[in-house]
């Protein structure tokens, strides 16, 4: 066994002192320290995906050398290597690609407290993806939304107080749902170890006992899990939340750490509960239904809006439901669709917003749609990079957002109760996105007087780096998808064996 | 029946206690009254919690006059899992408070729909409900 079964708990604490030590550095040495450890997570979950390659299956880390039932332990496969990987890139690309904006935002005596926030999301996130411990991952859960709702109110107007209090009542309703629901299944089970309540969890479904506790346990984790994620009806809070954050925490919010949740629903659903127990239960089929219905009025909520930012919230909104669709779907191809949009939107979507920043600079900071015409011209990257974020978000071929599409169609298409429905949400929502995005596109590239042509036109460095980065990452698993799709089936072999 | 739920009946107690505080935090207009509801949904679950880890007649994990016999001590588990819902439940509480006093500062009202009214006239646009 090589030395890198260590390092996913090195991370984990690594990033926890960081989140101290941050906050007795001044604003630009904690950002600097924030960014290198996103980059060392990211380079260690690239050593742990080799080992699990080299190791051939998944491979647990047992903390005080307690065997399962008892103790608490890390479990690293080709999925969890592979998401961690992927969420400290976007959390590394989304800090260096702010950088400018961060400095506006910030008040300079508090900006450090910006990145004890950043850190402890990367933490969180990091101790989601990787952990064992349904309850382990219960404490980080709510650690996230603190310092999700922390980097929300940092940015000192009036709305951002409102928009963090609307986050965390939903936040906490969510959670409140996970802990009851964890707390039912600990008391039928005794067991709080993914892999001891696989074996419980299945041996009741099968002996037909506690089913209603079980059952009513599954749809409780689940919906606590899907209201902090934003699934559609409870997507309320994010049009005011993403609208008028700074725009690197909305890049990191919908980008991250709604996904990261989802990521813990999934470990819960395969290593947990067991896809037969939780495709036996029904549970699914809610998902699916709130799925479609949350990419509809996500996007006709995106069509409505007059600002940028809010329409992209929107969005996001109807992107979370392509992702409950897909697991709604089947527990096999259905949720490949799911893995791969959570890729997509994780690579596109924080690009959307800072290149929305970046775009409504040039328009004197107004994120009305009637002052941004023309401004794709002032700053020719960040029109670039926001068409190209949208033309993924609609589905172009080329781009990550046309394989997640294809790969949800093709799953619906498996299962014949649910191909038409899915069919038809695809379609439709499609032309929906279609409708609000190259509507934007469009006003970007007619040509107009931007207010401000001449503002931060210096220091574009590192929104540049930031943008062509998210871009070529687009680009390339959109063109090369297959690798990462053989990947990402492999992984999820990986996910459901439990020992 | 009666038998079943007077036999469950700290859980049944703990079940209407989360479904009070749920309903609070979510439908009361006052934001100081939904964190009593917050509060109270976690006190609820840990309720749940602490009646499942007591089993009557055991005592804590504690060795006593060298009796090593399982049957005599409970499961320490479900205790270790309250304290930690405790401490999580207090420091939302606490960012939640904090977030209040600012609300407040700046709006002088605790009501949530006055809030989002002021907040609406000031930008002068649609706030969403």
């Amino acid at each position: 066994m090589s030395f890198a079964v260590n390092l996913p708990l090195f991370c984990i604490v690594a990033s926890l002192v960081c989140s101290v030590v941050s906050s007795v550095l001044d604003g630009k040495h904690a950002r600097w320290l924030s960014m290198w450890l996103s980059f060392a997570v990211a380079v260690s979950s690239l050593l742990v995906l080799g080992a699990v390659r080299e190791n051939g299956e998944p491979i647990t880390y047992i903390m005080g050398h307690f065997p399962h039932p008892w103790g608490n332990e890390i479990r690293m496969g080709l999925l969890e290597g592979f998401f961690s990987l992927v969420f400290s890139t976007v959390l590394f690309l989304c800090m260096k690609g702010a950088k400018i904006k961060l400095s506006q935002d910030l008040e300079p005596s508090k900006s450090q407290f910006y990145f004890v926030m950043t850190d402890l999301i990367q933490a969180s996130l990091l101790v989601l993806v990787y952990t064992n411990d349904i309850f382990t991952g219960y404490v980080f859960i709510e650690i996230c939304t603190l310092a999700s709702c922390g980097i929300l109110m940092i940015r000192q107007i009036g709305r951002t107080t409102l928009a963090s209090v609307r986050y965390m009542i939903f936040s906490l309703i969510g959670s409140g749902l996970f802990l009851l629901g964890v707390t039912i299944l600990y008391n039928i089970t005794g067991h709080l170890l993914l892999p001891s309540l696989h074996e419980a969890a299945g041996a009741l479904w099968q002996t037909g006992q506690y089913r209603i506790p079980l059952t009513s346990s599954i749809c409780l984790i689940t919906v606590g899990l899907a209201i902090k994620s934003g699934l559609f009806p409870f997507h309320y809070w994010m049009p005011d939340t993403y609208g008028c954050a700074t725009p690197c925490s909305s890049a990191i919010l919908s980008g991250l750490v709604s996904k990261g949740y989802i990521f813990f629903l999934l470990k819960v659903i395969f290593s947990g509960f067991g896809t037969e127990v939780f495709y036996g239960s029904g549970v699914q089929n809610v998902l699916f239904v709130f799925g479609i219905c949350g990419m509809i009025f996500g996007s006709i909520g995106a069509i409505r809006e007059n600002d940028i930012f809010r329409m992209l919230a929107n969005s996001s909104a109807a992107q979370i439901g392509y992702v409950y669709l897909g697991i709604g779907i089947s527990p096999e191809a259905g949720v490949i669709g799911a893995l791969f949009h959570i890729l997509t939107h994780a690579v596109t979507k924080p690009v959307l917003f800072l290149s929305a920043s970046r775009l409504s600079d040039a328009a004197g900071g107004s994120k009305r749609f009637k002052d941004l015409q023309g401004c794709g011209y002032a700053f020719p990257l960040a029109g670039f990079a926001f068409s190209l974020g949208a033309l993924s978000m609609i589905g172009i071929p080329m781009t990550m957002g046309f394989m997640s599409k294809y790969l949800l169609a093709v799953a619906g298409l498996e299962v014949s109760t649910k191909a038409v429905p899915t069919l038809l949400a695809l379609a439709l929502s499609t032309i929906l996105n279609t409708f609000y995005f190259a509507r934007t596109i469009i006003r970007l590239y007619t040509p107009g007087t931007p207010l401000a042509r001449v503002t931060a036109r210096k220091a574009q460095a590192p929104f540049g780096l930031s943008a062509i980065c998210f871009s070529l990452l687009n680009l390339a698993a959109g063109i090369f998808a297959s690798p990462l799709i053989g990947l990402l089936r492999q992984g999820l072999e990986y996910f459901g064996k439990v020992g | 029946m009666l038998q079943t739920l007077w036999n469950s009946r700290v859980n049944c107690i703990a079940v209407i206690l989360f479904a009070v505080g749920f309903a609070t935090l979510l439908l009361h207009r006052n934001l100081f009254k939904k964190i009593l509801g917050l509060n109270i949904m976690d006190t609820a679950s840990c309720l749940l919690l602490t009646s499942m880890g007591y089993i009557e007649g055991r005592t804590a994990p504690i060795i006593v006059d060298g009796v090593t016999d399982v049957t005599r001590y409970g499961n320490p588990l479900p205790a270790g899992l309250v304290l930690t819902g405790i401490v999580v439940s207090v420091s939302v509480t606490a960012v939640m408070l904090a977030l209040t006093v600012k609300l407040y500062e700046r709006y002088h009202t605790l009501d949530l729909d006055e809030i989002y009214m002021i907040a609406r006239q000031e930008a002068g646009k649609e706030a969403p409900q």
